[in-house]
């Protein structure tokens, strides 16, 4: 039982509690919050894992930004709880199977020789190193990162055009 | 006496961090009295006079009042958020004035390092992270309070303060570019950091090169703090009160020090990046410098002294004598030379610190405060090109050094 | 080795679940959206897992692009559930069913 499993077990744990918290909250802020408490323990699991840099960035933009913007939206479109109404049983059919798959990759992960071999691997810890890793996204992944900068702006003029108020 | 040296990293960093949030906490609540007393002289008046000496125990008053005034509840939609609220502005805040450094690393007690709780890699990038989760307390505290000139302030103010992040962000790149790391000790002294002199007198800091990016930069961060001209969406002739209106007494006086830590992370932020941190602008090999804060005190001590016997009257003179005889003790404390020493880096943050955030505090009693549209564009069409302008101008000069002469 | 990589992998398909229960029981639209970055965010969490199993930077790069991606992809979601408020006047999905034979 050493400190870096006892943290594992913790923000794990917080971690899979915001997800329900998502799913059983009554109104949409919690949940909001809830996903936000999500984001920041996957962010202290991205450093135990030693990636320092998507951690930060994962607070500075998933966190910091795009639930900031959730948080607005839920804000400004002040809807209310929601209501009780009829679904179709066959969700509870396709959770059950979805449970069912989730036990079998366990059991592969951990009981078969392949899973082993992929899944417990050589892990030094040593953190992922910045340097490196921004040489490898301007090198390597250049296309890629200046295709994503189009994206964003093709995502920012959707965005200003779809919310605009029709005169 | 085992414990201590078999678990040196835990033991200091408690120390350090009870320590550090005394000092914090402290220099918060004089904070309020220096803005209080600076921006009364600009209006030519006295500020605080009467509740200490000179009004130095103004803000024990006002923690008094704090602590025992009514906590007001309004009938909030939603409880938790609302009690929530002020403490994650509140905690956000001092964790940020975790990862600064106040000296340089080379003083160190059982081999810790003094003056920073935490010393990370990527310290710039954490603290920038901390910043942009700020906005949270802003926006839930404005929606939880169930009435609309909190909801449009808060919805305001958070706007505002993303997109001020922005050029925050990207007016700090520049500085990057020169530096080549994110850890704030290799921004002051690494290899690109600021250490050394142009012409043997020009000290090599960051804002010499990079004007524009501090100017950008500061602007940034007055409005990130909501700090007049910027501060519309809390100004009371506006919208009462802004985001905090329905709070009242504990929580008020979190929201209150919440903001004023963060103009203290933010200069700190400022001295790291563009004005040296800890370096002392005169070279190390004059050794005068190193008993300029005890001459400081001293001099200080003298001009209590005269006050004393001159203007103070009652208990005013006691409590003024008693500042006096602290200010003399200090100033000849700091004169020995191994204590001079040690506080020579400290001595200089805090004097770049109180440097800008008397320009804060000057900025506030001097300009009118901009209207929301007139901020928004200019934070959006202004500030957000001249920073982009700033970053390509600058990574084109260190394109051009490095192909010039390869390192 | 102190966690093993397969604790991690165990936890983003648990957090993968529970953002498909989400996304199928709820009716607020704004929190299936939710439910997609959930998703988006177990999936970043198994990339970084794997980088760490093989010691490469090629699974971090990928969980940037993740990022950028659901930043763009909220803010256009976003826009479009304003829209739908605005025509609607409510934020449920079974009220969006002008398509429905």
């Amino acid at each position: 039982m050493n400190l870096p499993l006892i943290v594992f077990f913790v923000f794990a744990l917080l971690a899979v509690a915001g997800a329900v918290m998502v799913i059983l909250a009554r109104e949409p802020i919690h949940s909001a919050l809830a996903l936000v408490l999500v984001m920041i323990s996957l962010a202290i699991l991205y450093l135990l894992l030693g990636a320092e840099f998507i951690a930060a960035v994962q607070i500075i933009v998933y966190a910091g930004a795009i639930m900031v913007l959730f948080v607005f939206v839920i804000m400004l479109l002040n809807m209310g709880v929601e209501e009780r109404t009829n679904f179709s049983k066959l969700a509870y059919v396709g959770v059950v199977g979805g449970f069912a798959l989730l036990f079998e990759i366990a059991h592969w992960l951990f009981h078969s020789a392949a899973g082993a071999a992929v899944a417990n691997g050589p892990a030094p810890a040593v953190a992922f190193s910045t340097v490196e890793l921004s040489q490898l996204l301007f090198k390597s992944y250049l296309f890629p990162f200046e295709a994503t900068s189009i994206l964003i702006l093709i995502a920012i003029l959707g965005a200003l055009v779809l919310a605009r108020k029709e005169e | 006496m085992e414990f201590i040296s078999q678990h040196p990293v835990l033991v200091v960093s408690i120390v350090k961090i009870a320590v550090l949030l005394f000092i914090v906490m402290t220099a918060l609540a004089y904070l309020t009295w220096l803005e209080r007393k600076v921006i009364a002289h600009i209006q030519s008046r006295w500020g605080p006079y009467y509740v200490g000496a000179h009004g130095l125990l103004q803000p024990l008053a006002d923690g008094i009042k704090f602590l025992f005034k009514e906590d007001v509840t309004p009938s909030v939609s939603d409880r938790l958020v609302y009690t929530l609220a002020p403490f994650l502005a509140l905690s956000l805040a001092l964790t940020a004035i975790a990862l600064i450094p106040f000296g340089p690393p080379s003083v160190t007690l059982l081999g810790q390092p003094v003056f920073v709780v935490s010393n990370i890699d990527i310290g710039l990038l954490f603290l920038f992270a901390i910043t942009s989760m700020g906005v949270y307390g802003v926006a839930l505290a404005g929606w939880s309070s169930n009435s609309k000139y909190p909801l449009m302030g808060g919805l305001r103010s958070s706007a505002q303060m993303i997109s001020y992040e922005v050029s925050l962000t990207i007016s700090v790149v520049g500085v990057l570019l020169l530096a080549g790391t994110l850890s704030f000790n290799g921004i002051i002294a690494g290899v690109h950091g600021q250490t050394g002199y142009w012409l043997h007198f020009i000290p090599k800091w960051n804002v010499f090169p990079q004007i524009v990016g501090f100017l950008c930069y500061l602007t940034a961060a007055i409005a990130e703090t909501n700090r007049v001209p910027f501060d519309l969406p809390e100004a009371e002739t506006e919208l009462v009160a802004g985001f905090h209106t329905e709070y009242s007494s504990f929580k008020f006086a979190m929201f209150f020090m919440a903001e004023y830590a963060n103009m203290i992370t933010v200069s700190c932020l400022a001295t790291i990046l563009f004005l040296g941190g800890w370096l002392s602008p005169f070279p190390d090999t004059w050794k005068w410098p190193l008993f300029l804060p005890g001459i400081g005190l001293i001099a200080l001590g003298i001009y209590c002294l005269i006050d004393t016997f001159t203007t103070m009257r009652g208990i005013a003179r006691l409590q003024f004598a008693v500042v006096t005889l602290l200010c003399l003790g200090g100033g000849a404390l700091c004169l020995i030379p191994a204590v001079a020493a040690v506080i020579q880096g400290v001595f200089w943050f805090t004097a770049k610190i109180l440097a800008i955030l008397f320009f804060y505090i000057w900025m506030r009693g001097t300009l009118p405060r901009f209207r929301y549209d007139q901020l928004m564009s200019f934070g959006w069409k202004l500030l957000l090109p001249v920073s982009l302008a700033n970053l390509v101008a600058t990574s084109a000069v260190v394109l051009y050094l490095l192909t010039k002469s390869p390192q | 080795m102190i966690v093993p990589v397969s604790y991690y992998l165990v936890l983003s398909a648990i957090l993968f679940g529970l953002g498909v229960v989400a996304f199928v029981f709820k009716r607020n639209v704004i929190t299936i959206f939710m439910s997609i970055e959930l998703m988006l965010n177990a999936v970043n969490l198994a990339f970084v897992a794997f980088a760490r199993a093989h010691n490469q930077l090629d699974g971090l790069v990928f969980v940037f692009f993740v990022i950028v991606v659901a930043a763009a992809e909220a803010a256009v979601g976003l826009a479009i559930v304003i829209m739908l408020a605005r025509n609607r006047e409510s934020l449920n999905v079974e009220r969006v069913n002008l398509l429905k034979f």
